[in-house]
């Protein structure tokens, strides 16, 4: 990473516990992410999976927000074959080196949560006719980087970072301050709850005690870092 | 036909096939991957499915080169340098279309600077560069002393056999016998590495747990045996153009169909059997993909191209009577040859089409986020490009490098 934060040896765990009993399905966070990364056509970090749930007529459908899960045996990390994807020591975020990675899209076969995208070049009309638009970099791992055929981020795979350009130096996120996730921040129907799994007083860790959460494909071993409420 | 025909119409191929591939080039250097049909769920296509064809074709044929060099066998003699110069020119296809598929074609050489001995693809690459150096070595000893022989003569051609000799001179038996015994060595070498790195190959789609039809242990086994299937199909049309085809090479070709034949029983053996587990599993997962594969909107791509036209056709041609008549066992090669493309794209395609999470791809509205994927026209211009290159590259091979020598004087 060109200018990620200094390295803490503390390790956080950061993560995120999803109530899909508050999730009322407005995808307010897909449009957050959007506008926070600045995502191209096609790229999206995080998205809303809609299941009808097949029990009866007046069953509402089942909305699932899912970001990457920044699971803890990142099944991405290994199979790419150049390092561009890992986890952070520091806070077990999985990000990718843009600079580095080779667009091979292996990591995108490898993860079982369709986490990853590949960046094709696409941009918004906005974009591409060189509006005010075009000109806002997007802040993504505080590279800030404008959108051009044959640079980084095209031709890379994306995915999502769990906003890790709002950490500060010593990583951490500010709630307060509104250095937060985008999607948690917005959540209109707070069923997004981000936070450090190490720290027992989090609301992440609190939630998890309280009440039983789920997590997908357990049986592929990813450990992933975000628990669903049911 | 005879061979002069087949020859022509091979060449004019080659030509147009290449014509044609230099749109498709041309689209992908200037828009990236924008013309591509692949998207974020199938997210590997046409591009992967023939480079996975391209590899299996040179490890095919290396393999039974190995046969003549490394177990003496007799009967393949003809085609020893035939296949291994095969080898060659098929494993360079393959590595430019895998090339074309990257997203950052100019960071290529970040897989051997900053490779991850976790990920299958790295050690399969660290492989194919030993295989590269040790196929093209095996190539120049096997006719470093006819091409020392050809420099002597005047004119164009002679430039050509002196430049490629490399300075070499020496025509004594003790520098032939030098050589046969490197050529030997090699591979020995290589038969080890070609089986590991295609091994490898299978690897990579069968370490992948997160899409179940590719999570099988037969994969890398499947991949070997399909690899010397489709290797030696391509061989016998091979030896039934060239070097003064089918007429001359008759009992090579007849042979070959035979191996081929088997080879091929092999493969349908082991394919049936990953699918009657997966369907008595039942796990939707794992059946998913290949219910796709059957019954989805390409099941023709199953049953015509590659059980009719792939499978049981040359399965007929070579079972009658017809197996004893070069014309009719190359025809089956082809067939053969052709219907493994399709095995690949079967292999590739559904395996990713199956959404990992239901609901994906209906979670955005994106062309990038749909489970149908069609190959565009830039990436089938692309492919058979990389065909015409293949096709021009065989012809150079035979009008350049020196003729077989008769049968004796390659004994190893
Ligand atoms: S969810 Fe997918 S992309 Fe994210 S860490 Fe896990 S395997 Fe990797
Ligand atoms: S696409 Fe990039 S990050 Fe993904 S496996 Fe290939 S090199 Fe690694």
């Amino acid at each position: 990473m060109a200018e990620s934060p200094a390295r803490t040896r503390r390790k956080f765990r950061y993560g995120m516990v999803i109530d899909t009993r508050r999730c009322v399905g407005c995808k307010a966070c897909v449009v957050a992410c959007k506008a926070e990364n600045k995502t191209p056509p096609g790229v999206a970090y995080t998205v809303v999976v809609e299941h009808a749930l097949p029990t009866g007529p007046n069953d509402k459908p089942l909305f699932m927000t899912k970001p990457c899960f920044h699971c803890e045996r990142p099944p991405c990390v290994d199979v790419c074959p150049v390092s561009a994807t890992f986890k952070r020591e520091q806070d077990g975020i999985v990000v990718i080196d843009y600079d580095r990675c080779i667009g091979c899209r292996y990591c995108i076969t490898a993860c079982p949560y369709g986490a990853r995208f590949f960046d094709f070049g696409e941009n918004y009309p906005s974009v591409a006719e060189k509006t005010a638009y075009a000109r806002v970099p997007s802040p993504e791992y505080r590279q800030f980087r404008k959108r051009a055929a044959d640079t980084s981020p095209v031709g890379n795979v994306r995915k999502c970072t769990l906003c890790v350009h709002l950490q500060d130096a010593g990583g951490r996120y500010d709630q307060a301050a509104g250095r937060w996730p985008a999607c948690a921040k917005t959540c209109t129907g707070r069923a997004i709850f981000f936070g450090d799994f190490n720290d027992p007083e989090s609301e992440v860790a609190r939630l998890l005690s309280e009440r039983h959460g789920v997590r997908l494909k357990e049986e592929l071993g990813t450990e992933p870092n975000v628990h669903y409420l049911l | 036909m005879d061979p002069r025909s087949l020859k022509r119409l091979f060449w004019i191929s080659g030509l147009v096939f290449f014509a044609l591939g230099l749109i498709g080039w041309r689209d992908r250097f200037l828009y990236g991957h924008v013309s591509a049909n692949y998207g974020s769920v199938v997210t590997w296509g046409l591009w992967v499915a023939a480079y996975i064809y391209f590899i299996g074709l040179s490890a095919g044929s290396f393999l039974i080169s190995s046969l003549v060099y490394v177990f003496n066998m007799k009967r393949f003699e003809r085609i020893g340098r035939l296949a291994v110069f095969t080898a060659v020119v098929t494993l360079l296809l393959a590595l430019i279309s895998i090339w074309a598929d990257l997203g950052h074609m100019f960071r290529a050489w970040h897989v051997i600077a900053y490779a991850n001995f976790k990920s299958p693809m790295a050690w399969m690459i660290w492989l194919y560069s030993a295989y590269v150096i040790l196929l093209v070595t095996e190539l120049w000893f096997l006719l470093r002393a006819d091409l020392v022989a050809g420099g002597r003569a005047p004119g164009p051609k002679g430039m050509v056999y002196r430049l490629l000799a490399l300075g070499s001179r020496d025509q004594s038996e003790a520098a032939r016998a030098r050589d046969r015994w490197i050529v030997r060595a090699l591979a020995t070498i290589g038969v080890p590495v070609a089986i590991m790195f295609h091994g490898g190959v299978g690897a990579l789609f069968g370490v992948v747990a997160a899409r179940p039809a590719w999570h099988s242990g037969m994969f890398p086994i499947i991949f070997l045996v399909s690899a010397l299937a489709s290797g030696g199909a391509l061989l016998t049309v091979i030896a039934a153009i060239f070097q003064d085809g089918w007429q001359r090479n008759r009992d090579t070709v007849i042979a070959l169909g035979r191996m081929v034949l088997g080879l091929l029983l092999l493969d349908v053996l082991f394919q049936v059997s990953e699918m009657l587990v997966a369907f008595y599993g039942g796990i939707p997962g794992h059946t998913e993909s290949l219910r796709l594969a059957i019954g989805g909107p390409f099941w023709w791509v199953f049953w015509w191209w590659q059980l009719v036209l792939g499978t049981l056709v040359p399965i007929v041609l070579l079972v009658l009577p017809t197996g004893r008549d070069p014309r009719w066992v190359s025809l089956a090669g082809l067939l053969i040859a052709a219907g493994f493309l399709g095995v690949r794209l079967n292999i590739v395609i559904p395996g990713l089409a199956a959404e990992e999470i239901r609901g994906l791809s209906e979670a955005i509205a994106s062309a990038r986020m749909t489970t149908y994927y069609v190959p565009s026209a830039t990436e089938w211009l692309v492919i058979v490009g990389v065909v015409g290159l293949g096709l021009l590259l065989f012809g150079f091979g035979e009008l350049l490098l020196p003729k077989e020598e008769e049968a004796g004087h390659v004994r190893v």
